[in-house]
């Protein structure tokens, strides 16, 4: 068998070389190299054949944030941004996703025979299940963005990775909260819940009641596989629109209780004031463009396509406007994919270049009519002076420029 | 008219019987999936501590007993001979002669905002050395250790006397210094914006 495969092999590729010859012996010399075939790409057969992998031409990867590398001191996994400058679409490989780890936790690795998700406290009857036991109730598919609280601009930064990397969109299967809440039976008086992931640390933090019962979801698809072990394998906790800590990977148990925990994740985001607690929990309308941005260079004048990301945290992106003259005036982009609640949504836009300096950016509204505000709006809010230093409360979902020199070279309209 | 009142009554007991069979419905499980937990599964399991602290074993520890922990456990060997000055996150803020020769890693943890200082709650720092302490050997600390090794925390920034005793009736009463200063986000409802107002 192994030989006849390779004897056919032999002969599709001397075949190759022949077209390739004839198209190089000068027949149609301007299209010779793309009228070959190209080459085999060097692999395993039984491991491509198994699980496929992306050309070796394309480079695009994750890259760990500057303020702390991964792996750390400690070896350690912290937080890893997904190289939006690439992306197409609105989903995220599982590969590309962000990864982030609050407070520090080695990867774990979780045999799903072996993993329990435990639901108790207020409720008339605690369950236990299986994997198995999730996979045989009703299930839903929905895509959803998230987001870290930490994924801020600053001038310092060179491409859309390093300041806005830590958002990613995947399509996520799973069962709703609210059945497996309402299959125990939540007692009057309840007001929270505290999730609580396996790992080394036990992850946990407090999640509203209201939310709870409303749109979240324990995961174990990701992507139309399993969820990855970066991102939870094989429960993970999601909670659509809020910051990412909410969404308690490994989760393994879920409390309901009738009061904020202060657990060690909702402590490390405390605040002096319930209107920074408010923004730091639920992202607002945000958007970013992704071509072109930091570090990429347009060829010269002429027609491009604007493109990027819109999400907001607490609906479906319903427009995006664009500027080229540093915000003076707007026009409405085109979305061109669906606009999912609490998704991330692609927008794109005809753009003629005239070869000058221009300032490009983005402003995303939300089916709630709230639209993602400037930095000059966000500081005239807080009565602090929009200067470089204003660091914006809560998750900083402001609009953000993207300064397009007249050499064609893109740079951070922050810096 | 008489059979007709016949008819009303009726109907509301239909009516009445008809709504007793939505609330059993309601409070019975519809999938019956899963099994019921025993009670020492859920005692197992049940690790996390809220604010008053009913979720606290006995126990207890003091200061003293935590000090020679923190050696014994090799606190130091991250967190620094003095609780300073390591790798990890500062847990006893410095006398500010020394500078750190560590960057301090995001999240970064300073003499600024050290937990016992900064948590609103005694009982947020117990669950989390109970949970997440030490590294690596996480769930070996004994409730006694635990109980000394945040006494130790607490006398050393200088929120508890050194002969106070913690356990599950004093920690939580205990008052830090941040416990007023702290705001809730407002009551989350489905649909609305983030913050109302907000531009």
């Amino acid at each position: 068998m192994s030989s006849k495969l390779s004897g056919r092999r032999g002969f599709l590729k001397n075949g190759a070389t022949l077209i390739g010859l004839a198209a190089g012996a000068g027949v149609v010399p301007a299209a010779g190299a793309q009228m070959a075939s190209p080459s085999e790409t060097p692999h395993d057969d039984a491991a491509l054949i198994a699980y496929g992998q992306r050309s070796r031409y394309v480079k695009s990867i994750r890259i760990p944030v500057m303020e702390r590398m991964s792996p750390d001191d400690f070896g350690m996994t912290f937080h890893v941004t997904s190289p939006l400058q690439d992306s197409v679409g609105i989903i995220t490989a599982s590969s590309l996703h962000y990864i982030a780890t609050h407070r520090g936790s080695y990867l774990p690795d979780i045999n799903p025979e072996e993993h329990r998700l435990m639901i108790h406290g207020m409720v008339d009857r605690p369950l236990i299940f299986t994997v198995e036991d999730i996979k045989r109730l009703p299930f839903v598919t929905r895509t959803h963005f998230l987001e870290c609280s930490g994924n801020r601009a600053r001038p310092s930064h060179k491409t859309v990775q390093e300041s806005h990397g830590m958002t990613s969109c995947c399509e996520w299967t799973g069962v709703p909260l609210s059945l497996l809440l309402k299959e125990a039976g939540v007692q009057s008086g309840a007001s929270f819940i505290v999730s609580e992931g396996a790992e080394t640390v036990k992850g946990s933090t407090s999640v509203p009641l209201g939310k709870a019962m409303d749109d979240c979801l324990v995961c174990y698809g990701q992507n139309g596989e399993a969820v990855r072990p970066q991102h939870g394998f094989p429960l993970r906790l999601l909670v659509p629109g809020f910051e990412g800590i909410y969404n308690t990977k490994y989760l393994r148990r879920i409390k309901v209780v009738d009061q904020f925990y202060m657990t060690y994740n909702d402590y490390g985001h405390i605040t002096t004031d319930s209107r920074v607690a408010a923004l730091n929990r639920q992202i607002g309308p945000k958007s970013v463009i992704t071509f072109p941005s930091g570090s990429q260079k347009l060829p010269g004048p002429g027609l491009f396509e604007i493109t990027g990301l819109a999400w907001s945290g607490s609906a479906a992106i319903r427009g995006v406007d664009i500027s080229t003259d540093g915000g003076q005036s707007w026009k409405p982009a085109e979305l061109r994919s669906p606009a999912y609640p609490m998704a991330h949504t692609r927008f794109g836009f005809h753009w003629k270049w005239d070869g000058t300096e221009s300032v490009i950016m983005s402003r995303s509204t939300d089916e709630l009519g709230t639209a993602q505000p400037t930095r000059a709006e966000a500081a005239n809010y807080w009565n602090k002076p929009n200067d470089k230093n204003f660091n914006v409360p809560g998750t900083d979902n402001t609009v953000f420029p993207w300064r397009v020199a007249a050499d064609g070279s893109v740079h951070n309209g922050l810096a | 008219m008489g059979a007709s009142t016949m008819d009303s009554r009726k109907l509301l007991l239909i009516v009445m019987i008809l709504g007793l069979c939505q609330i059993a419905k309601a409070q019975s499980p519809t999938y019956g999936v899963g099994r019921t937990p025993t009670a020492e599964e859920i005692r197992a399991w049940d690790i996390v501590i809220g604010p008053d602290g009913k979720e606290l074993p006995p126990g207890h520890g003091t200061a003293a007993e935590g000090a020679k922990l923190f050696v014994v456990k090799s606190c130091f060997g991250c967190h620094g001979q003095t609780g300073s000055g390591g790798p990890a996150p500062t847990l006893i803020k410095s006398d500010g002669k020394t500078k750190n020769p560590y960057p301090c890693l995001s999240p970064c943890v300073n003499d600024s905002n050290v937990m016992a200082l900064r948590a609103p709650y005694a009982t947020t720092m117990w669950d989390y050395i109970n949970r997440a302490m030490p590294l690596t050997k996480q769930g070996t600390l004994k409730p006694d250790e635990v109980y000394a090794l945040t006494a130790f925390l607490l006398y050393k920034n200088g929120v508890i006397q050194e002969d106070e005793v913690m356990d599950a009736q004093s920690l939580p009463k205990v008052k830090m210094p941040n416990r007023d200063h702290v705001a809730l986000a407002p009551e989350w409802k489905h649909g609305t914006p983030r913050l109302q107002s907000y531009p």
